[in-house]
């Protein structure tokens, strides 16, 4: 490893929320030219240690050097005239705008005061070009590209910003696998220019693929920095989830999963399509059996599983559940017949972030019953009490607001509330998306029992090991349309992918 | 190729333009540049509140007292030129002051207390039309000379018609908004902060001062819209201007401005205030129909513009989804 001094260096930084410790003297470093993954499950502190660093938050304690110059970073513009940016999960830009705005907006170039578009324009389209290979018309209003470009995008306005600290905060947990190359083949040219990039992400395979060093962090604490090469991979789950590496351990295998006995079935649909989301499919589950649903990233599989819960009309099919022919609906009228769905946008579909744990919990059992028939409160602790303690939610508060728990303690707060509905099918569409392995080890664990007990579930995930190690048989879609349906003895990584590719 | 963002605004264009054909072949002597004109003299006031309200709706907010601030001023001029008998040299930059340190004072409540600009304008709504009857509850004729020329003087236009000078003012001021709208980094951090202001703090442009500026602007287009309203009146009224907000809210909307704020234009505004006034004309020559019907129009065109709106984005959201 070249020997040269960090570019920024965080000692002893120490960060509380009203009393909760969020940082406990947490050291960072980064150098020029590298890529430092830093690692750490949910509520590790990783997202606190970005805010601080940009300014959103500021720390309480500790220093920050930049260069060889202490510096306090208050608020997100300071932090860019240090020249740290950061690019966030959900692309923090203005849609409304043209990308070359994007890029430059706060420092457009002007003449006396009047801003120069075409300048603009040019000098964005030649900034794509040249430093991202993105050739794009930089004047059509940002929503009129994908996520995967937005994010180009950011990173570009970034660069513009002669940044020489990049954060990238879980930039792939929404691009498909060519999106995530590209976006590799980006950060590694940008390194060999001697940015110092930080990356944050949950795909232990990506922090391989482009990482050069890596920081742990776990429950607001320092575990250590390593040299990517020098870490081997179970060294690394081991230190990011400490203790609890048996919870690992005891996942079945993909292959060990014992077959299902085939039940009788709780589902059955029959041509069901709606134009432009998903061509019309038949599919049908039994009771107790786990169908898993792989595919890439706007296959259609959210689109297939909503119909099933009556969230977008259909055009054709019809349904038929425990032998009975219905047409659903609304969702209303799915959860009446014991369907459940828990949806993958967990801050805008799922959770209310102002209310509490138990609030949270007994919500769709309470609209179930009807306003009018309110649940004790003293039930309602007992219920809250039960799941936090069967889901092992943390923190065990059930009258903490939900706002303030990790996704993954969010995720399992929105299983419980399901749950409680003792649905015969539930729908899990990207349960563990964005939490750590820990909590994703509890949930899909928690799935295969909840099977064994003889719920039905539809798992839909973008990982595909998941999907095989808890899935019964493998629905896989390409394109919006179900292309073939994998039982047992023919799911194997290599046949599903073959199946997701085509041909 | 027409880009998504111009449809709703050459939806507005077309429509003002059909309208005016339409009165043109239905009424004799409707098709004239005066008419034409007289749309703007009629409208300069609400032009240029509009305008400020284009800014305010396009930054996400919203102002409701701009009705009021408009009798306020008409109010105050009044009231310093007839009863203490200051020149209006000095009265109106004093009420155009007021009116901006007004709108910032309001904008600085919203923003520092992260209150809904809804609530405060409101209240700032309430504040100035009480106001108004603070000074007086009754009318105060303006006999100044300055004014009455300001209100008589007509400028020949070259193609026959005339108009007055509240028009070049409420021109310049569109003028002066476009620029600041394309061409200022007021105006693009103010469509920034309208399409996201999570993302417009994230990207370290300075959302409180142009929050602030921008309800400034707002005030500032009220008062002066109230100066050339009180050209047209010559008096002073606690219940001058009353439900202003609404049609110059309804300009906006019509104009095709987004009321989620981030997508507008100025020019589009102007079209908004042109229809509305194009209706009332058409009105006027239908003469039997009472004039609440350009209310029930306009309150249809309403519905359908933001349905229009809503069509466009649904759309938009679902040819991006790949």
């Amino acid at each position: 490893m070249k020997k040269q001094n960090p570019i920024l260096d965080m000692r002893g930084i120490h960060k509380y929320f009203t009393g909760v410790k969020a940082l406990q003297n947490v050291n960072f470093r980064l150098f020029p030219g590298e890529v430092h993954a830093l690692m750490g499950e949910n509520g590790a502190g990783k997202s606190t240690l970005i805010k601080v660093l940009t300014g959103v938050h500021e720390i309480d304690e500790g220093t920050v050097v930049m260069e060889g110059n202490s510096i306090t970073i208050s608020n997100p513009l300071e932090a860019q005239e240090a020249g740290i940016t950061t690019v966030y999960q959900e692309v923090n830009l203005c849609s409304n705008l043209s990308v070359a705005e994007n890029i430059f907006i706060g420092r457009e170039p002007r003449r006396f005061g009047r801003i120069l578009w075409k300048e603009m324009n040019r000098q964005a389209a030649q900034l794509l070009k040249e430093r991202l290979n993105l050739s794009i018309n930089v004047t059509l209003p940002l929503d009129a590209y994908s996520v995967a470009v937005q994010q180009l995008v950011a990173i570009a306005r970034a660069l513009n910003i002669s940044a020489k600290v990049l954060i990238l905060d879980e930039p792939t947990s929404s691009l498909d696998a060519s999106e995530v190359r590209e976006l590799f083949t980006v950060m590694r040219k940008l390194k060999a220019q001697g940015l110092a990039i930080l990356f944050v992400t949950h795909f232990l395979d990506q922090v391989y693929e482009v990482s050069d060093r890596i920081s742990i962090l776990r429950g607001g604490e320092f575990v250590g920095e390593y040299l990517a090469s020098e870490l081997p991979r179970i060294d690394l789950v081991l230190k990011m989830i400490g203790k609890d590496l048996e919870l690992l351990a005891e996942l079945p295998q993909t292959g060990s999963k014992e077959l299902a006995k085939k039940g009788e079935a709780f589902l059955q649909a029959k041509g069901l399509g709606k134009k432009g989301a998903i061509e019309p499919y038949d599919l049908q589950i039994d009771r107790g059996e786990i169908i898993g649903f792989a595919g890439l990233l706007g296959s259609g599989r959210t689109e297939t599983a909503r119909l099933l819960f009556g969230a977008d009309r259909v055009d054709s099919g019809g349904l038929q559940i425990a032998g009975k022919t219905l047409k659903i609906e609304s969702p209303r009228q799915a959860i009446s017949e014991g369907i459940a769905f828990c949806s993958e946008n967990r801050k805008t579909e799922g959770i209310i972030a102002d209310l509490t744990v138990r609030e949270n919990i007994i919500l769709a059992l309470q609209a179930s019953r009807g306003w009018f028939r309110t649940i004790s409160r003293k039930r309602q602790d007992e219920i809250a009490d039960e799941y936090i303690k069967a889901l092992n939610i943390n923190p065990k508060n059930p009258e903490q607001l939900i706002r303030n728990l990790s996704g993954g303690n969010q995720q399992k707060v929105l299983l419980a509330r399901w749950l409680l509905m003792e649905p015969k099918l539930l729908i899990l569409d990207e349960p563990t998306r964005g939490i750590d392995i820990g909590a994703k080890a509890e949930i899909q664990k928690l799935v295969l029992a909840l099977s064994r007990k003889g719920m039905s579930v539809l798992f839909i995930s973008s990982e595909l090991e998941e999907v095989l190690r808890v899935s019964d048989r493998v629905a896989v879609l390409r394109d919006r349309k179900l292309v073939r349906m994998m039982q047992a003895d023919e799911l194997s990584h290599e046949n599903v992918m073959k199946a997701i590719a085509g041909g | 190729m027409v880009k998504r963002q111009y449809l709703p605004i050459l939806v507005t264009v077309a429509l003002f333009i059909l309208v005016f054909l339409a009165g043109s072949f239905r009424y004799t002597g409707f098709f004239s540049m005066q008419v034409l004109t007289n749309l703007l003299i009629d409208n300069a006031f609400l032009l240029i509140v509009a305008v400020g309200m284009t800014f305010v709706i396009v930054s996400g907010g919203i102002d409701l007292s701009v009705g009021s601030m408009v009798a306020l001023t008409t109010m105050l001029s009044a009231t310093l030129i007839e009863q203490l008998g200051w020149p209006p040299s000095l009265v109106i930059p004093c009420v155009l002051l007021f009116g901006a340190l007004f709108g910032l004072g309001m904008g600085a409540i919203i923003h520092y207390f992260n209150i809904q600009p809804f609530i405060v304008t409101l209240a700032g709504m309430f504040l100035a039309r009480g106001l108004c009857y603070v000074i007086s509850i009754n009318t105060i004729t303006i006999d100044n000379a300055f004014y009455k020329d300001m209100a008589m003087t007509k400028i020949q236009l070259p193609g026959g018609g005339f108009i007055s000078i509240s028009v070049i003012i409420a021109l310049a001021v569109v003028l002066l908004a476009i620029y600041l709208a394309h061409y200022t980094r007021f105006g693009r951090n103010t469509y920034a902060i309208g399409g996201s202001e999570q993302s417009s703090l994230l990207m370290g442009l300075p959302v409180a001062r142009t929050k602030m500026l921008v309800y400034a602007f707002s005030g500032f287009c009220s008062a002066l819209g109230g100066v050339v309203f009180t050209f047209y009146m010559l008096s002073g009224y606690g219940l001058h201007a009353v439900g202003l907000e609404l049609d110059a809210i309804a300009a906006v909307v019509i104009g095709g401005t987004l009321l989620t704020g981030g997508v507008g234009y100025v020019a589009g505004t102007v079209f908004g205030v042109l229809i509305q006034g194009v209706i009332q004309t058409i009105i006027n020559f239908e003469g039997t129909l009472s004039s609440w019907w350009t209310r029930i129009v306009i309150g249809i065109l309403l519905f359908v513009f933001i349905l229009l709106q809503r069509i466009i984005n649904v759309r938009a959201s679902k040819s991006r989804a790949v």
